[in-house]
Parts: structure tokens; sequence; C-alpha cells
């Protein structure tokens, strides 16, 4: 099986090949390779050897009993194997195909560099192919929709800068009635902490900013959150290929913060933010490293728990299990963190999924494959099986993971193969379980 | 200007403003304190027992007291101004008095150079655009942001939607449903996407970034197009002299300058943005990185030697024979960098510099271990204080104004270069 059999209509990608000529595909991808690749590409065509070894690796593989197609090394024969061979010179229907396989059977997870013996990064190379079919135009229309929210307010939900600052005031009175004196201080220069979202927050999980306001406000935190645009630091365009309006995001996000004179950012549980911030987007704008530091929420709310700041009434009936998002676990390695605070919050054992930590299988909803929407979900359940098995074996009824993709993946997941269970951010455990006023 | 700063009390020495910075009025809480630039007047909100929210100025409440209130702050003028909410309507209370306008929302204030004009970020029945001095824009648009207003404040600026779009359709989007409306009247082209629309110095013409496709950038003015495009462009800004625009532009990958198209500094930066003129417009600085994560400032497309992980806040003095900006490493270790020489100090935050008139000297606010001073062309004021405001240099640039709050008091204090 390949991808020809598997193909799925797509608005985006339809009208995307529609426009296109072999002329034009081989200009675009001769430009790309040439202006932005380098050495590293080069270097992994020539070192693979096809020994399949990543294919274990990769859950749209196991998800799908062994086809080939679907292992990493699969995905880069069907894509940028036959582009380098080709140099660039393929029709519009392969370009149909290659970005059907890069935006929606990777997460671009990285779980396969650690099974790779020679360590090709097959995500850089996905994210390498959909470079080039943002440049010709050929992208899911969900996800490409989300990177025009971008471009257009510098969020990814269309979120106005009334709803915005509303959606804060409304929770901050809402929070206020259970913890008197709460504040959602706005703009407060040089307070310690920014504290940034992304968009679904205060457009439909406004439960989570009432939460983190809980938080903050029962630590005694000194934090802020900014009324204009840069607070969400969440980047569709970096996962479309859109790097020049990824530059654009990081560099409103770290303005906004640097303007507000912060020591540090905080983000809440999103993991791809993270890549964006501290690795893709900063890189583009220059930055070595993130402008401002960005202290993901599973490490602040450790130091928070190590401070003694997290006075918990109660604890969280265990067992539970914890999934490690891939961008701040792999990407960063808080898994460590991740399981000292699970242990704090929760009463009962953790149930480690067979695979975890740094070799966690990935939700498969990130890398902007659940941005892809409604006409790639069952791809998306499909490639989850693997995932689903894992967490079935576990026999717990809760799973904790702090990424807001990963929820909203692991809900399908859970709900598609009738696993029973439910998922939680750790902002949900420590809000239901910390003292409040009585 | 109503008060500038010639009027203002010079006279060397510290003055105690307040002595408690607490509001005497009972109330529930203080919020962030706001002072004025000539630092006669110290601003916090406070809500009430009765659980409204007023500010206190100078130990006296307003006597209007409101629902919800945030963003206060001084105008140039010395007004005091807060977005206010009363019987779910919003509004602007400006020294304690309302705008007879209200609107659904209201956000973003303002100021015209000298204070005198106020315009404010407005949604109305589900409508978007600016209100000056209350006054809404004859039309209001679908969305609305990136807002500006001229240095008189007779002109006022914002990206808008000139359509709506069905969700998810892309293809509307890439037809370009953004463009730029002066003073509510929108260009007659649309964008795929505009940002940052800015105002030449007497306000007549605007000049904005525009993206023309998902991979062509270019500049619009007045809403006709430079000729070239560009993989990327940041802000545009109009040489306050001759008229011409200059926006950092990128080309195979990298950043250089160009002037009403024409390429003006190569492009063989990592990095180009927040480009600022002398005066006379001969002069031109801009942040730039000469390589990856070494970012420094450019003076007439030359690049100082030293080079930071981290340059932010540049500022040429008005005669453009000097710059200084602030340079950090991530966001610690701090340092005030003029003419290309870092001042002794580390610092855990700075603030912008600012140029005496003459340009013949610098100060900047600093902190230190939860300790803020005001730097003057280096040296240290001799003490420091919980809280500074930004300093301000007296118009024969003899003298520093210091605002500070310490030991529960509220501080003006006149400086002299002896007293660093
Ligand atoms: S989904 Fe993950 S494991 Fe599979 S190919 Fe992509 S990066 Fe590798
Ligand atoms: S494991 Fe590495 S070398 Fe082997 S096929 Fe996969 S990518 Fe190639």
């Amino acid at each position: 099986m390949g991808i020809k059999d598997r193909l799925i209509e797509d608005v985006g990608l339809r009208e995307g090949v529609k426009r296109l000529t072999e002329d034009k595909i081989e200009q675009v991808v001769q430009t790309v390779l040439k202006g932005e690749t380098g050495a590293r590409l080069a270097a992994y065509s020539e070192i693979c050897m096809r020994c399949g070894l990543c294919s274990e690796a990769c859950h749209f593989y196991l998800s799908h009993d062994g086809d080939p197609s679907y292992s990493p090394v699969g995905k880069v024969q069907q894509t940028m194997a036959v582009l380098l061979k080709k140099k660039g010179r393929v029709s519009p229907d392969f370009i149909y195909g290659m970005a059907q396989i890069a935006y929606t059977e990777c997460n671009l997870c990285r779980r396969c560099v650690h099974f790779c013996p020679v360590g090709i990064d097959t995500g850089y190379i996905m994210s390498t192919v959909r470079r080039i079919c943002h440049k010709l135009g050929v992208t899911p229309q969900y996800i490409q929709d989300t990177a025009h929210s971008h471009s257009a307010t510098f969020n990814q939900m269309w979120v106005k800068e009334d709803e915005w600052t509303d959606s804060l005031q409304w929770q901050e009175d809402e929070a206020r009635e259970e913890f008197p004196g709460l504040r959602i201080p706005l703009d407060k220069e040089g307070a310690d902490i920014y504290y940034s979202v992304i968009a679904p927050e205060p457009k439909f999980r406004t439960q989570l900013i009432y939460q983190a306001a809980a938080i903050m406000n029962a630590a005694g935190a000194d934090w802020t959150m900014p009324s204009e645009p840069g607070w969400d630091n969440s980047d569709m365009c970096m996962f479309t290929g859109d790097f020049e309006m990824m530059g654009r995001l990081k560099r409103k996000h770290f303005e906004s913060a640097q303007k507000l004179k912060v020591k540090r950012i905080v983000m809440g549980e999103c993991g791809h933010a993270f890549r964006s911030v501290y690795d893709m987007g900063n890189r583009w704008v220059a930055w070595k490293m993130y402008p401002v530091p960005v202290i993901h929420s599973i490490e602040f709310f450790w130091e928070l728990m190590k401070q003694g700041k997290i006075k918990l009434a109660k604890k969280y009936p265990g067992p539970v299990t914890v999934h490690d998002p891939c961008n701040v676990v792999r990407g960063r390695g808080h898994h460590e963190k991740l399981r000292e605070l699970v242990r704090f919050l929760v009463d009962g054992p953790i149930i480690e999924t067979a695979s975890n930590r740094e070799h966690n299988i990935c939700c498969t909803a990130g890398g902007g494959v659940i941005n892809c929407g409604p006409p790639f979900k069952n791809v998306r359940l499909d490639g989850s099986k693997a995932k689903a098995e894992e967490l079935r074996a576990t026999g717990v009824k809760t799973i904790v993971a702090p990424c807001h993709n990963c929820h909203g993946g692991l809900e399908d997941t859970v709900h598609r193969y009738k696993l029973d269970m439910h998922i939680k951010f750790l902002g949900d455990i420590i809000y239901e379980c910390m003292e409040k006023p009585s | 200007m109503l008060h500038p700063a010639s009027s203002w009390d010079w006279q060397p020495g510290e003055r105690v403003v307040l002595d408690s910075t607490g509001c005497p009025a009972p109330h529930e809480w203080q919020e962030e304190p706001y002072v004025a630039p000539d630092g006669e007047t110290f601003g916090a909100a406070v809500r009430l027992e009765d659980g409204l929210f007023t500010m206190c100025v100078n130990g006296v409440p307003w006597e209007a007291s409101f629902d919800k209130l945030w963003h206060p702050r001084f105008g140039p003028d010395g007004r005091l101004i807060a977005i206010v909410q009363q019987d779910g309507e919003w509004t602007l209370a400006v020294n304690g008095e309302v705008w007879p306008e209200t609107y659904a929302f209201m956000w973003t204030p303002l100021f015209s150079l000298d204070g005198a004009v106020i315009a404010t970020a407005i949604q109305q029945d589900g409508r978007y655009g600016l209100c000056v001095d209350g006054t809404p824009w004859d039309t209001l648009y679908e969305n609305a942001n990136e807002f500006s207003l001229s240095r008189d404040g007779q002109a006022s600026a914002a990206v808008v939607q000139t359509q709506s779009l069905a969700a998810a359709d892309i293809a509307a989007f890439q037809r370009g449903v953004f463009s730029v409306a002066v003073n509510g009247q929108v260009w007659d082209k649309t964008f795929v996407n505009a940002w940052t629309p800015t105002f030449d110095a007497a306000g007549q013409r605007v000049a904005a970034q525009v993206r023309l496709s998902l991979y062509d950038y270019s500049i619009a003015v007045d809403g006709e197009l430079w000729k070239q495009n560009y993989a990327c462009v940041w802000e545009p800004r109009f040489n306050p002299a001759s008229g011409a625009v200059v926006a950092p532009v990128r080309i195979a990958g990298s950043w250089g300058l160009a002037q009403d198209g024409q390429i003006i500094w190569e492009p063989v930066f990592a990095q180009c943005w927040q480009q600022d003129f002398s005066r006379d417009g001969k002069t031109i600085g801009a942040i730039v990185a000469t390589g990856y994560g070494k970012f420094t400032v450019a003076v007439n497309a030359k690049p100082w030697s030293a080079t930071f992980p981290v340059v932010t806040d540049l500022v040429l003095s008005a005669d453009g024979k000097r710059a200084a900006a602030l340079a950090n490493e991530y966001n610690a270790n701090w340092r005030v960098v003029v003419d290309g020489q870092a001042w002794n100090g580390l610092f855990d935050m700075a603030w912008k510099p600012v140029f005496s008139p003459d340009g013949l000297h610098v100060a900047a606010k600093v902190e230190k271990r939860n300790r803020q001073t005001v730097l003057l062309d280096g040296k240290p004021y001799k003490r420091d204080f919980e809280q500074v405001w930004e300093p301000s240099f007296s118009p024969d640039g003899a003298k520093v104004l210091i605002r500070a709050r310490d030991g529960g008091k509220y501080l003006r204090i006149v400086a002299q270069a002896t007293d660093f």
C-alpha cells in the first residue's frame, strides 16, 4: 500500500495542486533545497541505510499492522527521496500525496530519531517537505485557516482583541467570587511572570484561565497577562511551513513580554508552542535561545510544589497514567519533573504505558495533524490505535496530559477505542485539590 | 503642549510628594501605581469597600467610581486616564470625567505627542475601529487592529477587515480581505495581510507592511505598493525630513533596509528592525544581527563591533551623532550600551535609555536585586529605591527628573550631575 491508495479529499490540497505545473514545482523545490536546507538534509539522504529500524518507532506503522508505507523511512521514500532523485521535477498529483503524508501521517514527534542507528530525524525531513508544500500552496484547509488566523490576529482562532481582554476580565470576575481579592493583572510592567496561553483557552477552555488565575493567586505569584496581541504563544505556521509567519509570531510574542519587562514567560499546558519558542521560531528570528525564558507549566507547577506554594486540601484519587507530550519531553526532558509532580498530586501509583518518557508514543494529534481538521480525523484515529492499546493496558481511568493538542487527540482516541478513561490537565488536578477559601 | 517640560519644577533637590502612597479612603485593595510625567501626581486604581473601582490620585479618590476599571495611564500632558465600565458600557475616564460616548468594549488608548488628543480602539455592535476623543469613526469594520495615531492626533489609522469570511474560507482570505483605514476611510486596495500602519511626521501619509500572497511581502504607502516584493518585511517608518519610507526587507535569507523600494542597506544581516532616524533624517540606526545570535546596532549600515545575544530599545540622539540601546543575555545581565560601548554594570532589568535634548547625556532606569535606580552617563544615582519611573531631562539637559517610590513614600527628585 502507498499514499495513492489512501488519498483523502481536502479542498486546500485539491485547489492547491490545480494551480501547479511541473515547472513551478521544480523551481520551488530547487529554491527550498538549495536556499534553505544545507548539509543536514543532504547527510540524511546519504546515510539512510533503509534498514527499517525506525519502523517500530512510528505509531502510524504500528497502528497499521506494519504497513511499511507508514514507516518513517517509508514516508521519506514517498516524499523527499523522490524530490531529491527527480530534482524536484514531479507531477502535481505527486504533490497531493506528498502533502497528505507530511501533514497528516507524521506528527513530527521525533520518536523515530531514537530508533535510528544513525540518528536520522524524519520529523525534520517532513518539516522540510511541509515547507515545500507551503511554498507550493498545497496545505490542508483547516490548518491553513489557522495559519491565516495567526497572520491576521496573532492568535490561532480568530479571537478579536476585545474578546481576549473581555474573557480575562470575565474569568477574573468569576474567580473572584470563589477567591476574594483575586486579580488577573493586565499589562503589569515588571511582573515576575508573563502568563501566556493559546487561543483555544479564551475561545472555549476558559476554565483553564480561571484555574491558572486561582493557582497564581494561591501561590502569591507576581504575574501578569498582556491585553494586546502577542499573548498567544502557539504557532501553526511552524507546522504549515510558513516560516516567515512563524518568525513574525515569535517576534510579536517576545516583544510583548519584553515591553512588559517581565522576568520570564510561563506558558500554559501546551506542547507544540514550546517547540516554536525555544527551537524553531526563535532561530528563524536569529535568536539562539528564547530572548525571554519560557517555562512550561510542568516545570512551573513543579517549582511551586518544591517551594511549598501549592497547598493541597486533598489528593486526586489514583491510580493514573501519564501521557508525555513529545515537545516538552523528547524536546525538553520534563518527564521526571512531570512524574514528581503527579506523585505529589495523586493518591495512588502512576501506571506507566509500555512506552513512556522520552520513548513515549505520540498522541497522534501533534505536529499540526489534529489541526488538519475533520477530513483527516479518521486517519488520525486509525493512527492512534497503538497509543490506545498502550493506554488500555494500564487499566486506569485517568490520563494526565499536560498539552492541549494531546488532550484533544486523546479525547478522540478514548472515544473511538472505547477506553473508558478521562483526561486531565495538571491545572485541572491542582485546582480540584488545592486549598480553597471555605 | 499644555504642560511642557519647560514649565515643570526644576529646582534641584528631593521633595516628598506623598508621605504615604496608600489610598487613605477605605478600600479592599490598591493596584499598581502610575505617575505623571512631571512627577507631581501619583495615581493607583483602588477597589473600594462597596466593590466599585476608582483612581486614587495623590491620596484623593476620584468622585466617580465604576463597576470595572483598567489600564490607568498618565498622558504626556499629565492627564490621568482609565478605561471604565458602568452599567455594562465602556468609556474612558479622563481625570475622573467620563466621555459621553460609551462602547461595548474599549482598549489600546493612544495619545498624540503632546497628549491633547486621545484615541482608543472600540467595538460597538460587533463592529470595530477607533474613536478619537470619544467620537467614533464614521465607518466601523468587521475587525480592526494595529491601531495608530498621528503625532498631532489629527489622523488615526488601523488595519481593518473589509468583508466577512466564512469559517475556514481559505480562498477568500487569500484573495485579500484586509486593508488600512485612515480616519475610518479604507484604502482602495485590499491585501492578504496588513500590519503596522504608521504616519509621517505631518500626519498626512500612511505606510504599512502588506502581504500580497502567502509569499510576497511589500510596503504600501497611502494604498500604493512599492514596485518590489520581498520574502518578508518589517515595520516601515517615514524619514522625518525627506518623507521617504524606510523598511527592513528580507532578500535571499538576509535582511537590509529599503527606501521607497530601493535598497539602502545591503541585505547582509541575520536580522534588522526598529530603525530610527535623527531629526534631520540623515542618520538611520537599526537593531541588526550580524550573525546568528549576534545582535547589535548599526548606524548608517555600519554595525557596532560588540554583539550581544539580544538587543532592544534603540534610541538615537536628536542630532544623530549618538545611539543607545539595551543588551542582554536572554533577559539576564542587562547592559546599557551607548555608542557601541557597554556601560559598567550588569542589571536584572534595564529600561529604554533617554538622551538629553542636546544629545550630550544619556539616562536610563535599571534594576538589580529588586532595587531600582537611574544611571546618568553610566553612573548610578546616589541611592536606590523600591521603584523608579523612567527618567527625563530638563530642557537644558543639565538636570534629571527622578520619580521614585520607597519606604511607603512617593518622591520627586531633581538631580544634577554631581548626584550621580
Ligand atoms: S510520526 Fe513521529 S515516529 Fe512517525 S515518522 Fe513522524 S516523527 Fe517519526
Ligand atoms: S532507522 Fe534510520 S537508517 Fe534505518 S531506515 Fe530508518 S531512517 Fe533510515
